[in-house]
C-alpha cells in the first residue's frame, strides 16, 4: 500500500469553518449542491478507478463556475488548504484519491458545449464534458474528437487533458496533446489564464504541452478548446489470429514497416482471447495464442485495397484465422470482444489490477514471455491487452480483493511489470498516468536530478504543494508531505 | 547589443555540462545554438560566449518498423531527411528549411529545428505538430545537470512532460543534447488542386471545404497574389493530397466537386507538387527583401484574411497564408509602426505573432512575441529559476 501524508490537524479542526466558507463561495443551484459535507455524501467522492485505494475528503465542492473555481481555489491557497481537483472519477492511478485534509472540486456541473465551429474545425468545452459528449454535439455535421478512450462515456474531458488519455484510435490521430488547441486555466493564486486559444501553436513556451498530462499538478483547467476532424467516409476491421506472440510480434513490426498506419491496431494475447469470447462471442479463435484486430479507414474501395494488402502482410506469418470484416456490423462484431475486454476480465475475476506500461514494440514477445513466467510465480493470473502500434501495455491482473495477501501480490506483480516496462526501454505509464499507484515507482525511471526538476516545475505553479499533493512525486526528500505516521 | 565572441563546440553531452558549468561559475551568459541557422530570429542574445551543440553529431537509433530514430542535436537535419528517406520515412512535422529566408546556407541542426518547434503545412493534419512528434529528449539545464524527458516509446505520460517545454523554448531552458522523434511513413503520392479563388476570404473558405471533408487534407495553404509559373495570377487555394497512388485520383476527383464553386481548379501532380508545397513550408513566396522584417501569425483561420487585409493596409505587407489560412505569413519595412500593426492585427484576431527576422534595431526594441498575462509571467519567471537560476542560457532571446 502507497503512503498517504499526514492530514494537518488545523485543517481537520476548521471543518465546519471551512464548509461554511466554500458555501458562500460556490452556492446551490438550480441542478445540485455546492458544496457537499454530509459524510455519508462524501463517501461517494472516496475512490475512483483505483477503487483498492478509499479515503473520504474533508469536503467535497461542486463550482458551476469557472469564477467560483478561482474563488474556491483562491480561498484553499490563503488558507493553506489541499485541494483534490476531480472529473469524472475514472483515473485507473488513483489521480483523483482524495486526502482527509483536502476539498475535493469537482467539475460535474461545468458541462456545457460552449462552441462549435466546424469551418474553423475546434470546439469550446467546459471540463466536464464527457469525452463522448464532444463527438456528440459534432457529428451531426460529420467531426468527431479523435481521442477516444474506453472509458469515454463518463471520463471528462478536463481529466482527459490532465492525464494526456489516449484510445484505441490514437494510432492515426494522436493522443489528447496532440488534438487541444486551448485551455482556461486557473492557479492554485486564483488567477485566471487563458492558454492557447482557437489557433494553432502559441509563441513562447508551450503551457499548454507541460499541462497536458499533467495530473492536477499544476492547476485546474475549466474550459478546453479541441481540434475536431471530419469522420473518415467509413472504417472496417479485421481479424487475425496467429500460433505464437512472437509471431504476431512479428506481423505487427511488418505492418508498421510497410507504410500503412491503421487507424487501430490492437493485440490480445491467449487469456484476454478466452475471457473476451466467454464475454462477448465474438467468434474469436480459441486455439490462437494471440490476435490482431486491425481497423482501417476510407471510401468502401479504400478499405477493400488497405484490408486486402494487411491480409497478405499477415499471411505470411502462417496465421490460424484471417477474417476480413465485409460490413460494418461485422466489424463491431470484431470490436464487441476487445471493447467489453475489462467487463469480460471482470467476470473470470471481480478483482483486478489494469497496468499502463508502455514497451518498444519489438520487446513484445520477451515482455510477454516475462510477464508469464511472473503469472506463475506469483500464482495470479494475467490477460494482455495491447495498444500494439504504439507500444502501451495493459496487463489485467487479477486477484481477491477479500485477501489483503492477494492484494499485495497483485501490487508487488504489476510493479515488477513496470519495471520490466523501462528495463527494455520503455516507461511506467503510457495513458494512466502515476497518480498514487505508481508513484513510488519513479524512480525505477528517473534520477534523482531529474525528479528533482520536474518538482521544481511544480513548485513553480504550486509552491505550497496544496494541489492534488502526494501524487506523481515520491514523498521523500519532501517536508510538506510528511506520510503519516 | 554585445555580440558573442567567444565559441565553444564540444564534441559530446559531458563538454556541454562542463561548459555550462564553466559559465556558471565565471558568470558568463551563453548564447546557445547549432550552427547558427535560426541566429536571426526573435531577438539577439546578450552573451559573452557562444556555446554550439554542432559537435554532438550522429544518428544513435533508428527503428522502422517502430518509427522511431535518436540523434544528436547537432546532426544537420538534411542528414536525417536522407536517413529516413531511405526506408520511405519522413519528419511528419515537415519542418521548414529557413536557409532562403534567412538569406544564409547555415545547415540546420535537429537540436535548433525543436528548440524552436517550428512545423510546416502538414501541422494542419492530424498530429502534425513537431512538439506532439518529439517523444523523448536530453538536455543539460543552466544547473549543468543532465536531464532526460519522456523516452524512446510512442506513448508516454510519465511525470510531468518537459519535453513539451523544452521544444519551442528557443534554448533559454536547457540545452538540448539527444532528440527522440517519431517517424511517418512518406505517403506513396501526393497532389495539389490550386483553385483560382475571387479573394482572400474565398480562398480560406475553400481550405475550410476542403478540410472539413473527409479526403484527408495534408496541406492547405493561399497564396495572395497568385503563382505566375502556374499561370495563376490572383489570390490561389492550395489543397494537398496525399496517401496510395490508387487512392489519389477519385479523392481528388470528390474534392474538385466540392470546390468548383470557388473558381478554376488545376491539377499539379508529381515533383511539380512537391516543389510547390517545400515552397510554401520554406515561405518563399514571401519574397521578402533582406532588409525586410519577417512576422508569423497564428489565428483561427476564418480570420486570417481580415488580417492579412490590415496588414495590407497598414504597410502593403506580402503574405502567406497556410493552415488553412490561420497561418498568416508577413513580409515587410522594418519598422515600429509595421511592427505594431502586426501586434494590433494578432491581438484583434485572438491569435499570437512572433518576430520571425528583422535587423537587430527593430528586434531588440520591440516585444517579439505577445506579452504574457501577469500571473503567467511570474510562472515563466519561475519556471526560467527553475531550469537555469543564474540565467547563464540564451538571456534576452524571447524577451527583454
Ligand atoms: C473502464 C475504464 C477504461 C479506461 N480506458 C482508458 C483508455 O482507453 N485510455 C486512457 O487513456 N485512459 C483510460 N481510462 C482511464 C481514465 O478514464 C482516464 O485517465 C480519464 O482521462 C480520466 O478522466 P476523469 O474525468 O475520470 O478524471 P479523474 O479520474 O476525475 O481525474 C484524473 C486526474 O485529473 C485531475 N483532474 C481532473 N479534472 C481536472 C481539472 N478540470 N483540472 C485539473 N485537474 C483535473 C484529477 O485530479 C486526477 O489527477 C479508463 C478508465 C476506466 C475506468
Amino acid at each position: 500500500m502507497i503512503d498517504l501524508p499526514k492530514p494537518n490537524p488545523a485543517v481537520l479542526a476548521r471543518r465546519g469553518e471551512i464548509l461554511a466558507a466554500l458555501h458562500a463561495l460556490v452556492p446551490d443551484g438550480p441542478f445540485g449542491q455546492g458544496v457537499i459535507g454530509d459524510p455519508h455524501r462524501l463517501r461517494a467522492y472516496e475512490t475512483d478507478g483505483l477503487s483498492a485505494y478509499r479515503q473520504p475528503p474533508l469536503a467535497v465542492v461542486l463550482p458551476a463556475t469557472t469564477e467560483e473555481v478561482a474563488a474556491v481555489l483562491r480561498y484553499c491557497h490563503q488558507n493553506g488548504i489541499r485541494v483534490i481537483p476531480r472529473g469524472a472519477g475514472t483515473s485507473l492511478s488513483g489521480g483523483a484519491l482524495p486526502l482527509a485534509d483536502a476539498v475535493v472540486v469537482g467539475m460535474m456541473r461545468m458541462n456545457r458545449i460552449l462552441e462549435v465551429n466546424t469551418a474553423d474545425r475546434y470546439a469550446v468545452v467546459e471540463a466536464g464534458v464527457t469525452n463522448i459528449g464532444i463527438t456528440q454535439a459534432v457529428s451531426a455535421e460529420g467531426f468527431f474528437y479523435a481521442p477516444d478512450p474506453s472509458s469515454q462515456l463518463a471520463c471528462m474531458i478536463g481529466g482527459n487533458v490532465m492525464m494526456n488519455s489516449g484510445g484505441a484510435h490514437c494510432l492515426k490521430y494522436g493522443v489528447t496533446a496532440g488534438n487541444l488547441l486551448g485551455v482556461k486555466f486557473v492557479t492554485i493564486e486564483g488567477e485566471v489564464v487563458e492558454i492557447g486559444g482557437q489557433y494553432l501553436d502559441a509563441a513562447g513556451y508551450d503551457w499548454l504541452g507541460l499541462i497536458t498530462g499533467s495530473e492536477g499538478q499544476l492547476g485546474m483547467v475549466t474550459e478546453v478548446t479541441v481540434r475536431i476532424l471530419r469522420a473518415a467516409e467509413g472504417a472496417r476491421a479485421m481479424l487475425a489470429a496467429f500460433r505464437a506472440n512472437e509471431v504476431a510480434g512479428q506481423a505487427v513490426d511488418a505492418i508498421i514497416a510497410s507504410g500503412i498506419i491503421p487507424v487501430a491496431l490492437e493485440f490480445m494475447d491467449r487469456p484476454a482471447i478466452h475471457a473476451c469470447e466467454a464475454f462477448a462471442q465474438a467468434g474469436y479463435p480459441l486455439d490462437a495464442e494471440a490476435m490482431l484486430i486491425i481497423e482501417v479507414e476510407g471510401s468502401t474501395e479504400e478499405q477493400d485495397t488497405l484490408l486486402a494488402r494487411l491480409k497478405e502482410i499477415c499471411a505470411r506469418f502462417d496465421p490460424i484465422s484471417l477474417r476480413v470484416a465485409e460490413t460494418p456490423e461485422e466489424s463491431l462484431a470484431i470490436w464487441k470482444g476487445r471493447k467489453g475486454a475489462f467487463g469480460a476480465v471482470g467476470r473470470i475475476s471481480p478483482d483486478y489490477l489494469c497496468m499502463d506500461g508502455t514497451i518498444p514494440t519489438g520487446e513484445l514477445p520477451h515482455v510477454l514471455r516475462r510477464i508469464g513466467e511472473m503469472s506463475d510465480s506469483y500464482g495470479l493470473l494475467v490477460a494482455n491487452i495491447f495498444h500494439a502500434g504504439d507500444g502501451n501495455l495493459h496487463p489485467l491482473i487479477m486477484f481477491d480483493a477479500n485477501d489483503p495477501e492477494s492484494f499485495r501480490k497483485a501490487e508487488t506483480f504489476g510493479a515488477d511489470i513496470l519495471k520490466l516496462c523501462v528495463e527494455v526501454g520503455g516507461c511506467l505509464t503510457g495513458e494512466h498516468g502515476v497518480g498514487v499507484e505508481k508513484r513510488d515507482l519513479m524512480p525505477v525511471q528517473f534520477t534523482a536530478a531529474e525528479l528533482a526538476q520536474q518538482r521544481r516545475i511544480k513548485s513553480a505553479f504550486d509552491p505550497q504543494w496544496l494541489l492534488n499533493p502526494a501524487k506523481v512525486f515520491p514523498l521523500e526528500g519532501n517536508p510538506a508531505l510528511a506520510p503519516a505516521a | 547589443m554585445s555580440v558573442a565572441t567567444e565559441a565553444l563546440a564540444p564534441a559530446d553531452e559531458a563538454g556541454i555540462v562542463e561548459a555550462v558549468r564553466e559559465a556558471a561559475a565565471s558568470r558568463t551568459p551563453l548564447a546557445i545554438e547549432g550552427h547558427g541557422s535560426k541566429r536571426g530570429m526573435l531577438r539577439p542574445v546578450q552573451a559573452g560566449r557562444t556555446l554550439s551543440t554542432a559537435g554532438l553529431t550522429g544518428i544513435t537509433l533508428h527503428k522502422p518498423a517502430e518509427l522511431v530514430l535518436s540523434a544528436r542535436a547537432g546532426t544537420p537535419v538534411a542528414e536525417i531527411e536522407a536517413a529516413l528517406a531511405r526506408h520511405n520515412q519522413m519528419l511528419a512535422a515537415e519542418p521548414p528549411d529557413f536557409s532562403v529566408l534567412s538569406g544564409h546556407d547555415r545547415p540546420a541542426t535537429l537540436g535548433g529545428m525543436v528548440a524552436a518547434s517550428l512545423s510546416g503545412p502538414r501541422r494542419i493534419a492530424a498530429s502534425g505538430a513537431l512538439r506532439d512528434q518529439v517523444l523523448g529528449l536530453r538536455a543539460v539545464t543552466g544547473r549543468a545537470e543532465v536531464i532526460r524527458s519522456g523516452g524512446r516509446v510512442h506513448k508516454n505520460v510519465t511525470g510531468l512532460d518537459l519535453c513539451k517545454l523544452l521544444a519551442g523554448s528557443h534554448g533559454t531552458l536547457g540545452v538540448l543534447t539527444e532528440i527522440t522523434l517519431k517517424l511517418a511513413p512518406r505517403p506513396e503520392a501526393g497532389l495539389t488542386l490550386a483553385v483560382g479563388v475571387a479573394d482572400l476570404a474565398a480562398g480560406v473558405a475553400a481550405l475550410s471545404t476542403g478540410l472539413g471533408s473527409p479526403f484527408g487534407v495534408t496541406g492547405a495553404a493561399l497564396l495572395p497574389r497568385g503563382m505566375a509559373e502556374l499561370g495563376l495570377s490572383g489570390p490561389t487555394a492550395l489543397l494537398r493530397l496525399e496517401d496510395m497512388a490508387q487512392f489519389l485520383p477519385h479523392r481528388a476527383g470528390r474534392l474538385r466537386q466540392d470546390l468548383a464553386g470557388f473558381g478554376a481548379v488545376t491539377l499539379v501532380e508529381g515533383e511539380a507538387s512537391q516543389a510547390l508545397w517545400r515552397a510554401v513550408r520554406d515561405a518563399r513566396p514571401l519574397q521578402a527583401a533582406p532588409e525586410d522584417a519577417v512576422w508569423r501569425l497564428s489565428v483561427k483561420p476564418s480570420a486570417g484574411p481580415a488580417v492579412a487585409r490590415r496588414l495590407e493596409e497598414a504597410f502593403g505587407a506580402r503574405m502567406l497564408l497556410d493552415w488553412g489560412g490561420g497561418l498568416v505569413w508577413a513580409a515587410g519595412p522594418a519598422t515600429d509602426a509595421a511592427h505594431a500593426a502586426v501586434m494590433a492585427a494578432a491581438q484583434a484576431a485572438g491569435g499570437t505573432f512572433l518576430l520571425f527576422r528583422a535587423p537587430d534595431s527593430l528586434r531588440s526594441a520591440v516585444p517579439v512575441l505577445p506579452e504574457e498575462p501577469p500571473a503567467l509571467a511570474g510562472i515563466a519567471a519561475r519556471v526560467k529559476a527553475a531550469m537555469d537560476p543564474e540565467g547563464l542560457l540564451n538571456p534576452g532571446r524571447l524577451r527583454g
